[in-house]
């Protein structure tokens, strides 16, 4: 017999390279998908986690506990509980009353205190320990931005809740970050048309602010605004978050030659300084000739509780209101009301819609996988969910939608009818260039938890 | 000038506040030793005293109207107060002049806490370093603001002042200033001078004087002085009560107020001379004028966030050039 030599001839290497290649290729075209979704807090269970950060205590605690009503109510509808809510309004909608993705929506929350440092901590905890697939809330922009940067860094999405600085989707925004809320440009470009008309163009104003990012952009925008109207900037002056007694710095408005005061203030902070000024008389005081008025750039029914009497005939602006009569806000008022046996704050809409509209995107993306998420809620233009239509800019992760001017009512109902709404801003008259507050979104790429 | 004047009553009422907690803090160290941390927290009490006083005037009896109902769809309520049905016209003084008659609770109210605070908790720690005293109090602090938060929730509270005193008396034309904070500037210097006559022109005010002296001889003089320490607690605990209960119509209250006057507080008793009351007085007052001198624009503008360190940095001053304070006595807090 011949010996039989091992001879491979060129054809026969070919077609075994071919087969072993094509074998290779064979599992990683089956976990294709599952190395695309090698991302933070992958939901393994029959449940997935969100992560509700919000102050239960110090200057904003009011509008956190709204707001963490406002979460529950969202994760029952979420799970097909109670009456559906906004779920019922909102076009289009891919959520189908099953949780999210077929899993049940549980949460976990946290106390921000309305401290930076204490809601990046809160946030971490939720993220690393409790395996949070988002974290949303927020009542203050310092707490907004710390929190936003820090979802960045691990690769998880955040959905802000009340933060009205224009750096939160302006020179801090990032591409895990997402505001629903308007913000304090916005303010300005609505309420300076509505202000020179109701109280002249020839006017002297005097700003109280509070110190950190959200007094500061909302102070420039207003000093833009009225000047933009022929009003004059007198003095703006800081003050620290949380100070209980504003009458020093109310005390030298008297004689400032100023005849409008505007407090660039939010929640208690707010409430305190304008009953304080009311106190020292500035509502009574003639000055220039005209008599003296006060504008809150910013509030809402919460605080327009709070300040009492004061509040009445003062000019602001709004993200929402609960007496609007559009379907959804109703759909809400009703649910919320039900529920807490008071109506919704505004803070408390704009966290059921955030909460909304992930699980809305997640569903809509068929993954949790945030990148993909993200792409889901960028350039998603929607409606039914108490703004009338709105788009979310894929530029820089701000809503657009209309912007409302709000004042005190003078002659409220009861305690829950103490604003009016003078005038609906149309979303085309607020909206900017996103380049004009700078910032950049940075890399969109899931990641294992930072 | 006028700005000046302003800021002068300014810091008076502010320094009113900042000497009541301050009196009843050295009270508190002058007689039984210990730094109490829980001190802000009697003044968050006393605040409340006004609050559940004003509940309680205003607990409604409540009347459906099935003609009528809220926007999410249940009937609606119509609300009177009981006091206003029983009393009329005289019910709706009383709600009006709610804050000034809640004097009347919190003074039982705070001397029955201050006595528990010291029996039940403080005693325990006469002869522990301050350090442990610290802590203990801080806790305290803590534990009674959580209670509060609990029953009361986190967001103020607002409370009127009567009608009578809620608009503002024009000095001059350009100097005005609110009726409650005048009331509230003449209430403390009555409660001051009420402190200073008890201690000064009583028998139980001598001994306690003495016993602050010199415990130990008062003790072989066969007087209780522990018992009467206990009560000086007490009283320390109603003028931080007082001080809160009239401070509502200022600034609303909630759970964390107390610790928003602590810190200030305690500069105030160092700079003053630690256990001497005048020192505490003067030092409140002081220190309430200079705060407000430092809000304003012309020094804010020499000086940015001067007012938010200036109470530090006299404290530092005082503190490198009289060591024991203003008016503070040789041999406390010294080895």
């Amino acid at each position: 017999m011949a010996d039989k030599k091992f001879i491979i001839d060129r054809r026969t290497a070919l077609k075994t390279g071919l087969a072993g290649a094509a074998a290779l290729a064979t599992p990683s075209f089956f976990i294709r998908d599952a190395w695309a979704d090698d991302f933070c807090n992958i939901p393994k269970g029959k449940d997935v986690v969100f992560g509700f950060n919000v102050p239960q205590s110090g200057a904003y605690a009011d509008e956190g506990m709204d707001e963490l009503k406002a979460y529950q109510l969202a994760v029952k509808h979420l799970n097909g509980e109670g009456d559906g809510g906004m779920l019922k309004t909102m076009k289009p909608l891919a959520l189908k009353g099953n949780g999210v993705l077929g899993k049940k929506v549980t949460f976990v929350s946290g106390d921000t205190q309305t401290k930076a440092d204490q809601a990046r901590a809160t946030a971490k905890r939720m993220i690393e320990k409790d395996g949070a697939i988002m974290i949303t809330g927020g009542s203050s922009s310092a707490e907004a931005v710390a929190v936003q940067s820090l979802c960045q860094d691990v690769g998880v999405i955040f959905m802000a809740g009340l933060t009205h600085s224009n750096d939160t989707t302006g020179k801090d925004k990032r591409a895990y970050g997402f505001r629903h809320f308007f913000n304090a440009y916005m303010s300005g470009v609505a309420l300076g048309p509505v202000l020179a008309e109701a109280y002249g163009k020839d006017r002297a104003a005097y700003h109280l602010t509070a110190d950190y990012t959200w007094g500061w952009t909302q102070e420039e925008s207003m000093k833009d605004a009225t000047e933009k109207q022929g009003w004059k900037t007198v003095k703006a002056v800081r003050t620290p978050l949380g100070a209980a007694d504003f009458s020093q710095y109310i005390t030298p408005v008297l004689n400032s030659g100023a005849d409008v005061l505007v407090l660039n203030h939010y929640g208690k902070d707010m409430i305190n300084s304008l009953t304080q000024a009311v106190q020292f008389g500035l509502r009574d005081k003639m000055a220039n000739g005209k008599k003296f008025e006060i504008v809150v750039p910013l509030f809402s029914e919460l605080m327009a509780q709070g300040a009492g009497d004061a509040i009445k005939g003062i000019y602001g602006t709004a993200n929402w209101d609960w007496k609007l009569e559009d379907a959804a806000t109703s759909a809400f008022t009703k649910s919320f009301g039900a529920a807490y046996g008071t109506p919704p704050s505004q803070a408390a809409q704009t966290c059921y819609v955030q909460a909304i509209l992930y699980a809305d995107a997640v569903e809509r993306a068929g993954t949790f996988n945030p990148s993909k998420v993200i792409a889901a809620l960028e350039g998603f233009e929607f409606d039914g969910l108490g703004n009338g239509k709105t788009l979310y800019r894929a530029a820089d992760h701000q809503c657009f939608k209309d912007v409302l001017v709000v004042q005190g009512k003078e002659k409220p109902k009861d305690k829950f009818d103490l604003l009016e709404v003078k005038k609906v801003v149309p979303a085309s008259q607020v909206t900017y260039d996103p380049s004009i507050f700078g910032g950049e979104l940075g890399s969109k790429d899931a990641k294992a938890c930072g | 000038m006028d700005a000046i004047v302003l800021q002068i009553l300014n810091g008076l009422d502010k320094g009113g506040a900042y000497a009541l907690i301050a009196l009843g803090l050295t009270l508190a160290f002058g007689t039984l030793g210990v730094v109490n941390f829980a001190h802000g927290a009697l003044f968050m009490l006393g605040a409340f005293c006004a609050v559940v006083f004003n509940k309680l005037l205003t607990l409604e009896i409540v009347k459906i109207d099935p003609t009528r109902t809220t926007p999410w769809g249940s009937p609606l309520e119509i609300k009177t107060p009981y006091v206003q049905a029983m009393l009329g016209d005289w019910g709706k003084v009383l709600i009006d002049y709610s804050v000034p008659v809640s004097i009347l609770l919190a003074i039982p109210v705070m001397l029955l806490i201050g006595i528990l605070i010291e029996r039940g908790l403080i005693r325990f720690f006469y002869k522990r370093p301050h350090a442990d005293q610290i802590l203990v109090t801080f806790g305290l602090a803590i534990v009674l603001q959580e209670i509060v938060k609990h029953f009361f929730g986190a967001n103020p509270i607002a409370q009127s002042a009567p009608a009578l005193f809620s608009g503002s008396l024009q000095i001059t034309e350009a100097i005005v200033y609110p009726y409650w904070r005048i009331v509230y500037l003449c209430f403390s210097l009555v409660v001051i001078g009420a402190v200073f006559a008890f201690l000064q022109l009583t028998t139980f005010g001598m001994v306690v004087r003495a016993g602050m002296q010199d415990r130990e001889t008062v003790g072989l003089l066969g007087i209780n002085i522990e018992r009467r320490f206990t009560i000086v607690f007490g009283l320390a605990a109603i003028v931080a009560g007082l001080a809160g209960v009239m401070y509502t119509p200022i600034v609303p209250p909630d759970y964390h107020m107390g610790m928003d006057f602590l810190v200030l507080s305690f500069v105030v008793v160092v700079v003053g001379g630690m256990g001497s009351l005048p020192g505490a007085v003067l030092a409140g007052f002081l220190l309430g004028i200079l705060q407000s001198f430092a809000s304003m624009n012309e020094i804010k503008g020499l000086l940015p966030g001067i007012d938010q360190i200036i109470i530090y940095l006299v404290a530092v001053v005082v503190l490198l050039v009289r060591p024991r304070g203003l008016l503070g006595r040789k041999g406390v807090m010294e080895s």
